[in-house]
């Protein structure tokens, strides 16, 4: 669910929201309800980020009715779901990159270490800077490899020398395990770098900032099984330092490599879980159909 | 009948249609390259004797008495030096001896000739008192018999260049008296009435300071407005309605522009008319919309990916565009800047409105100074009797081409510049 940016593509999103051909044979009554409740436990004891009661409207299209969720800190949590469940719309109201979308319009409370991000005193640059992001398609810029790693870090003035900006890219190439591969070759374009470097090069552009949260949209989406294998190893190693939210269309992926799973439907956020519990035993009829591959 | 023979009776239909669609697009293309050819050569063939002039060789002998018995630099600047120039032709022609005759032969040289004679005997008084042969313009008749331009099998009558001028031109030549010498008047002289003292010199200059002003102008306001619209503006009706007229603006006449800056920068704001300046402001405001519409082009063409990425690192909106978006979308906007500059350069139409057509010999010193443009030249030029402007007209045309693919190619090389940093 790339290409969000401009309002032309929103058309886009809607035809796929509207005719979704992954619909379940049919649908439980009860998400329509008023009283409807996700099912298990959202909060977490040592949260990170807390969303409460969040629907999101594309223009009058509701995206995300009433979602509540905690990220715990230094988890993996996975958000599944069919196509257009509005994962993605959910993840990316994480760091506000819904606001680059002139009709989308937010209401709940989302908090990362208790502050209100969408309240006037957070600073949406700060915001990015804390809470990283990786996308669907691997999207370095069109620079070289070094300077990929180190816009981040000049942007917000990390460092102070150029000596100590070099320590911090070689220390996020090393930690997003690219440093071996490309270490000769940094004043290369980062373009020119298969699909699989290209996108831990992205991790690593991330966590060359440290941010407290990393989100993922679907990393692995456009890679062959083998760089798909490494990134998953590399959210494994990650999930020590920083919280991950991962959206995927993989279930394997999604059991593989994190703690906890959310699975949404038609804006709903429907079930949370610890991920072995919802893989084995799925609370809701509809997860259960999801993971069985009834549909999705 | 087989679905395969079915198949194969639509095949031999779909070649001869392709083959017909081919031949069509590359008749389409030799038509074209084939007119282009014609228009080059032909301008080409009239064009390149003004690259020439036909210079008289007159042996002067400057006397003290010339200058009222004593050479100072004010006798020298008031002397008569078309007397000087008319006994030189007397002495090299002593049996042209009747009223008429002498008056075909005085004309043989160019009015400017005497100008020129004053100017080298102010800077070099001492050839007073000694025969000098000084090469002098020669009229623009002698100019056009000596580049076979005169048809002489045209009776008399209806030839402006006589027969006596014609044997007096052929005894010139015979006494070596003539010469075809690079034509340097034409590229260092304002406009004259006069063909043989005419330059392009001023329509050149006129040219660049408006050039430099629309790029001056429409550029960095062309392209902020293109980003604003694209990147920062709401969608909203007020944008809406402004890139409804951004697009209608780019159709408009361009002679609607000259009378907008008719109305504007002379009428309301003051500017003197003629001015480069203004032509350069009229200008501007009709490249804007080309600029504008090309640069956000562009901007869109830009994959959204890179702005996610920069935005998601924590850029702000401003750092996004500044650092990722522009330098990618550049050569596209450069592009969109060629086209419309090379539309500026040869706009005529809105010159003619804000006074920019009118005769003017000096040449601009700067863009306040009143001056003409090249197509505005070509134009006047073109309009002229003489026959020798025909040449100069077609000369013209050839600098205005080479003007544009010199500016048209400054412009590619800087797009590619941008491009390596890539």
């Amino acid at each position: 669910m790339q290409g969000l940016i401009k309002s032309k593509t929103q058309t886009n999103y809607f035809t796929m929201l509207e005719n979704d051909n992954n619909m379940p044979p049919t649908l439980d009554d009860s998400l329509n309800s008023p009283d409807f409740r996700t099912l298990g436990e959202v909060t977490v004891p040592r949260p990170i980020m807390k969303t409460k009661n969040v629907n999101v409207f594309y223009g009058e299209k509701q995206a995300i009715y009433n979602a509540s969720l905690d990220i715990g800190k230094n988890e993996v949590l996975a958000m599944i779901g069919p196509s257009g469940c509005g994962k993605s719309t959910f993840l990316r109201c994480l760091n506000r990159m819904n606001d680059t979308i002139d009709i989308c319009r937010i209401e709940g409370e989302i908090t990362l270490e208790g502050e209100d991000i969408y309240g006037r005193n957070m600073d949406v640059v700060l915001l990015r800077a804390r809470v990283g992001m990786v996308f669907q398609k691997p999207n370095p810029f069109p620079k070289s490899i070094y300077d990929n790693v180190a816009y981040g870090i000049n942007l917000h003035g990390l460092t102070n020398s150029k000596s100590e900006t070099d320590d911090v890219v070689e220390d996020a190439l090393k930690r997003a395990g690219l440093w071996a591969e490309v270490s000769d070759r940094l004043n290369q374009p980062g373009t020119g770098l298969s699909g699989g470097q290209q996108q831990r090069l992205c991790i690593a552009r991330a966590i060359a900032i440290s941010p407290e949260v990393i989100l993922m949209d679907e990393p692995c989406s456009a890679l062959d099984p083998i760089a798909t294998a490494k990134i998953e190893e590399l959210i494994d190693e990650l999930s020590q330092m920083y919280s991950i939210c991962i959206v995927t269309h993989s279930m394997q992926q999604a059991a593989r490599v994190s703690q906890r799973t959310a699975y949404f439907h038609l804006g709903k956020l429907i079930e949370v879980g610890s991920t072995d519990l919802i893989f084995t035993n799925p609370g809701h009829r509809l997860t259960e159909g999801y993971i069985t591959g009834r549909f999705g | 009948m087989s679905q395969v023979e079915i198949i194969q009776r639509g095949i031999r239909r779909r070649y001869v249609v392709e083959g017909m669609f081919r031949a069509c697009g590359l008749s389409a293309l030799i038509c074209g390259v084939v007119f282009l050819a014609f228009l080059l050569i032909t301008t080409f063939v009239k064009g390149y004797t003004a690259l020439q002039q036909t210079y008289i060789g007159l042996d002067i002998t400057p006397m003290e008495e010339d200058f009222d018995g004593a050479v100072t630099e004010e006798t020298l600047r008031r002397a008569d030096y078309g007397a000087l120039i008319k006994r030189s032709l007397r002495e090299a022609f002593p049996d042209v001896t009747r009223r008429k005759e002498k008056k075909t032969l005085y004309r043989l040289v160019s009015s400017g000739a005497q100008h020129e004679l004053r100017q080298k005997l102010v800077q070099n008084p001492g050839l007073v008192g000694q025969t000098t042969t000084f090469w002098v313009l020669a009229d623009d008749e002698v100019d056009m018999y000596m580049k076979g331009n005169v048809n002489v099998s045209i009776p008399e009558k209806k030839r402006r260049f006589k027969d006596h001028a014609i044997e007096l031109t052929k005894r010139l030549v015979q006494q070596d008296r003539i010469q075809l010498r690079f034509n340097t008047p034409f590229f260092s002289r304002g406009d004259s009435r006069e063909p043989e003292q005419a330059g392009i010199k001023g329509a050149a200059m006129g040219s660049l300071f408006a050039i430099l002003v629309t790029m001056l102008l429409s550029f960095p306001v062309g392209i902020a407005a293109a980003i604003y619209l694209q990147e920062f503006a709401k969608t909203n009706r007020f944008t809406d309605f402004i890139e409804v007229n951004i697009n209608n603006l780019a159709a408009v006449p361009s002679i609607i522009f000259g009378l907008l800056g008719l109305a504007i920068f002379i009428n309301l704001f003051g500017l003197p008319r003629s001015i480069p300046l203004v032509g350069g402001m009229v200008l501007a405001l009709m490249t804007l919309p080309t600029i504008i519409i090309s640069s956000r082009a562009a901007l869109a063409a830009v994959p959204p990916s890179i702005r996610e990425a920069a935005l998601g690192i924590g850029a702000s909106p401003v750092q996004t565009v500044l650092h990722h978006v522009l330098p990618l979308a550049m050569p596209g906007m450069m592009t969109g800047a060629i086209i419309g500059l090379a539309q500026a350069m040869g706009e005529t139409a809105p010159l003619l409105m804000i006074g920019m057509v009118a005769f003017i010999v000096d040449i601009p010193g700067s863009p306040l100074d009143p001056g003409t443009a090249l197509p505005v030249q070509i134009y006047l030029w073109a309009d002229s009797p003489e026959r020798a402007f025909v040449e100069r007209t077609s000369a013209a045309i050839i600098i205005l081409l080479l003007f544009l693919s010199l500016v048209n190619g400054l412009i590619v090389v800087l797009r590619k510049k941008f491009e390596k940093r890539w």
